[in-house]
């Protein structure tokens, strides 16, 4: 067992017990569902009924019903691509990078975290889908031999290297959360009364019944996922950010691309996790896990992760003029003052300044405060991908092709859409799964709780684990 | 384990608490006692060890299974860019190695994450029809169940409860398979 030091808050309050964990967090898997949840999920499938029949709208008419012209070929769906990628990288980096790091506040958050990386790379790859105007030969983009219609892929393409990093990042994070499941699929299911939910339950959970065999080798297979995991998450917004970074346009060759897209996809994926923790523990009841420290230090890497983007926005700017490039330092300076300023001054707004507020305890800590600059954060992210998109695009080498964009109802629609489909996903998983991870959060109860009540243990006897009776165990 | 499916006659000590039941494996060890398996709902470190469990080895299989799809992927590329389609883009030679590393690196985790969680779900025999084995349905939520199969032991069964009522054990059942 950990000696905690006392310095550190703890982590889980209100002196829960195993039982308690098991009890708060099953609930309202196993309850009715609940009349927020309820209107919540009406209102969601509503929103994705009508973007899919918009989407739908847009393969059968053709991507011209979008406000795409001959200059400007990828606006809103690549902006909502690479946005939705972005934010699918706070669930991998909480479960993987702070399990190599030891961070135990992760174990409240990285469920309902991971479940949001899951649903947002979906949403994603939608537009993936959508953008290919022609969905039905999506297949084209695999390395299939010719007679199936087309040649071999290029792999010298950094789009092709987006099939293989989106597709294995899904895949892989996916793995990663449904094994995390497992354990407590067992314990819905030993739980569960009625007969279809044990089954469903029983099939779910594989027959898992935590022997320490079962358990020694699960933990060694987390840590190879997470070690694994780890690189992943770097290099699949890094590939990302090559689809632009190897291109010739001003204002995307830019050898910094990488690690900037990087922060800036934890940034908005934490700021994304901020907004729907922030709603479960209250409508769930789970303020005694997830805690004013968690959010704390969740807030602490949208500041971190918030400067380095904030930095690099800057040096973008210096190199466009320290490169003596004329056409670089058109680019940046048509952003900050060409038409699109709004845009620019929106992203500069919300991404470098709000963030900075976090340097306040008082604001880190203030539940309102945070919810409304994850969303303004949010909001910024976005415009910072349409600023790199389409305001490098509108104005190219030939002024006699310069061009704005102007987005139609289906550009906005199918964004719509996107929603739609994010928060039906995500609704049906805080409903029929555990949000909180059950057998991570009962490990560190000892370390990390407030105070122990008896029932936990027979040696603490309501004191925390400074208590060095804990180490005698261990060896 | 070939006789927890026959006639095994297992008693089964149930623990309040994850630092008594370590302790208590290794006192009932001791004592000359043989466990059959301790249940949990969640890991103990240096429970396994206690035990006497060998070490996992979950990472030969993921080595080799990320050496397979870094192969794979060096055999893909080669093969369509360099021999059966050769083909000159961006001005690079048609086989070109720095630009397929993102692909190796994208195919070796993957096949090292799908083929490592494969091996650790065939070799604990978990699966969607798998029957769990269960000594006790609170294991999962909030107790730990020490599991001693009668058959490999010696002691009278009398005296095994007693050494697990000594070494903490809230309560003991006798469990029959």
């Amino acid at each position: 067992m950990h000696v905690t030091s006392a310095v550190r808050t703890p982590l889980v309050t209100g002196g829960k017990t195993y039982a308690d964990v098991t009890e708060d967090v099953s609930r309202q898997v196993e309850g009715r569902p609940t009349r927020e949840w309820t209107i919540a999920f009406t209102i969601s499938v509503i929103v994705l009924l009508y973007g899919t029949a918009c989407v739908f709208w847009t393969w059968w008419e053709g991507l011209g019903v979008w406000g795409l012209n001959k200059t400007i070929g990828w606006a809103w769906d690549i902006t909502n691509f690479v946005w939705w990628v972005g934010i699918g990288h706070a669930g991998t980096l909480i479960s993987a990078i702070l399990l190599l790091f030891r961070q135990k506040w992760r174990t409240a958050v990285n469920r309902a975290a991971e479940a949001m990386t899951i649903f947002a790379v979906i949403c994603a790859a939608s537009f993936i889908l959508m953008h290919m105007g022609r969905p039905w030969l999506a297949y084209w983009a695999l390395p299939l031999p010719n007679t199936w219609g087309s040649l071999w892929v290029n792999f010298k393409s950094p789009l092709v290297w987006d099939v293989f990093a989106i597709s294995t990042y899904f895949t892989v994070s996916l793995v990663f959360w449904y094994m995390g499941l497992i354990p407590d699929l067992a314990t819905i299911r030993d739980r569960a009364r009625s007969k279809v939910s044990r089954y469903i339950y029983g099939a779910l959970s594989m027959g898992w019944n935590g022997s320490a065999k079962t358990w020694a080798r699960y933990e060694y297979m987390s840590l190879i996922l997470a070690g694994l995991s780890t690189p992943l998450v770097l290099s699949v917004h890094t590939i990302v950010s090559f689809d632009f970074a190897t291109s010739v346009i001003p204002g995307w060759h830019t050898t910094i691309f990488p690690p900037y897209f990087v922060a800036g996809a934890i940034f908005s994926g934490f700021a994304m996790v901020q907004n729907l923790m922030l709603i479960i523990r209250v409508v769930f009841k789970l303020e005694d896990y997830i805690t004013v420290e968690h959010i704390e230090s969740m807030n602490k890497v949208i500041t971190l992760t918030g400067s380095i983007v904030g930095v690099a926005y800057l040096t973008e700017f210096f190199i466009a003029w320290y490169s003596q490039v004329e056409f670089e330092s058109y680019a940046f300076i048509n952003r900050a003052t060409g038409p699109y300023w709004w845009a620019y001054w929106a992203m500069m707004t919300c991404n470098v300044i709000s963030p900075q507020l976090f340097w306040s305890r008082t604001i880190r800590r203030s539940v309102v405060w945070t919810f409304t600059l994850s969303v303004v954060v949010n909001i910024g992210m976005w415009f910072e991908r349409f600023v790199i998109i389409v305001t490098s695009l509108h104005r190219d080498y030939l002024p006699s092709s310069w061009a704005m964009f102007h987005p139609t109802l289906f550009d906005i629609s199918d964004y719509i859409f996107s929603f739609g489909l994010f928060f039906t996903l995500f609704l049906l998983f805080a409903k029929f799964l555990p949000v909180v991870n059950m057998a991570e959060v009962k490990a560190i109860i000892k370390s990390s709780s407030e105070k122990l009540p008896k029932s936990v243990s027979g040696v603490a006897k309501g004191e925390r684990v400074t208590n060095p009776a804990f180490n005698k165990n261990v060896e | 384990m070939a006789d927890v499916n026959g006639n095994g006659k297992f008693l089964v000590g149930i623990y309040d608490d994850d630092d008594v039941v370590l302790k208590a494996v290794k006192d009932v060890k001791q004592a000359g006692v043989r466990i059959h398996e301790v249940y949990t709902p969640f890991p103990i470190h240096g429970l396994d060890v206690a035990l006497g469990h060998p070490r996992s080895r979950l990472g030969i299989a993921a080595f080799l299974f990320a050496l397979s799809g870094t192969t794979t992927a060096l055999l893909l590329t080669a093969y369509t860019e360099g021999f059966d389609w050769p083909m000159i883009v961006g001005g690079k030679d048609s086989y070109s190695f720095p630009v397929y590393i993102p692909v190796i690196f994208e195919l070796t985790v993957l096949f090292c994450a799908l083929g490592m969680v494969g091996t650790f779900l065939v070799s604990n025999g978990l699966g969607p029809t798998v029957k769990p084995l269960m000594f006790d349905l609170r294991t999962t939520d909030n107790k730990f169940a020490m599991a001693i199969d009668l058959s490999k032991n010696k002691l009278a069964e009398g005296d095994i409860e007693q050494l697990l009522r000594s070494s903490g054990a809230a309560e003991v059942n006798v469990k029959q398979f």
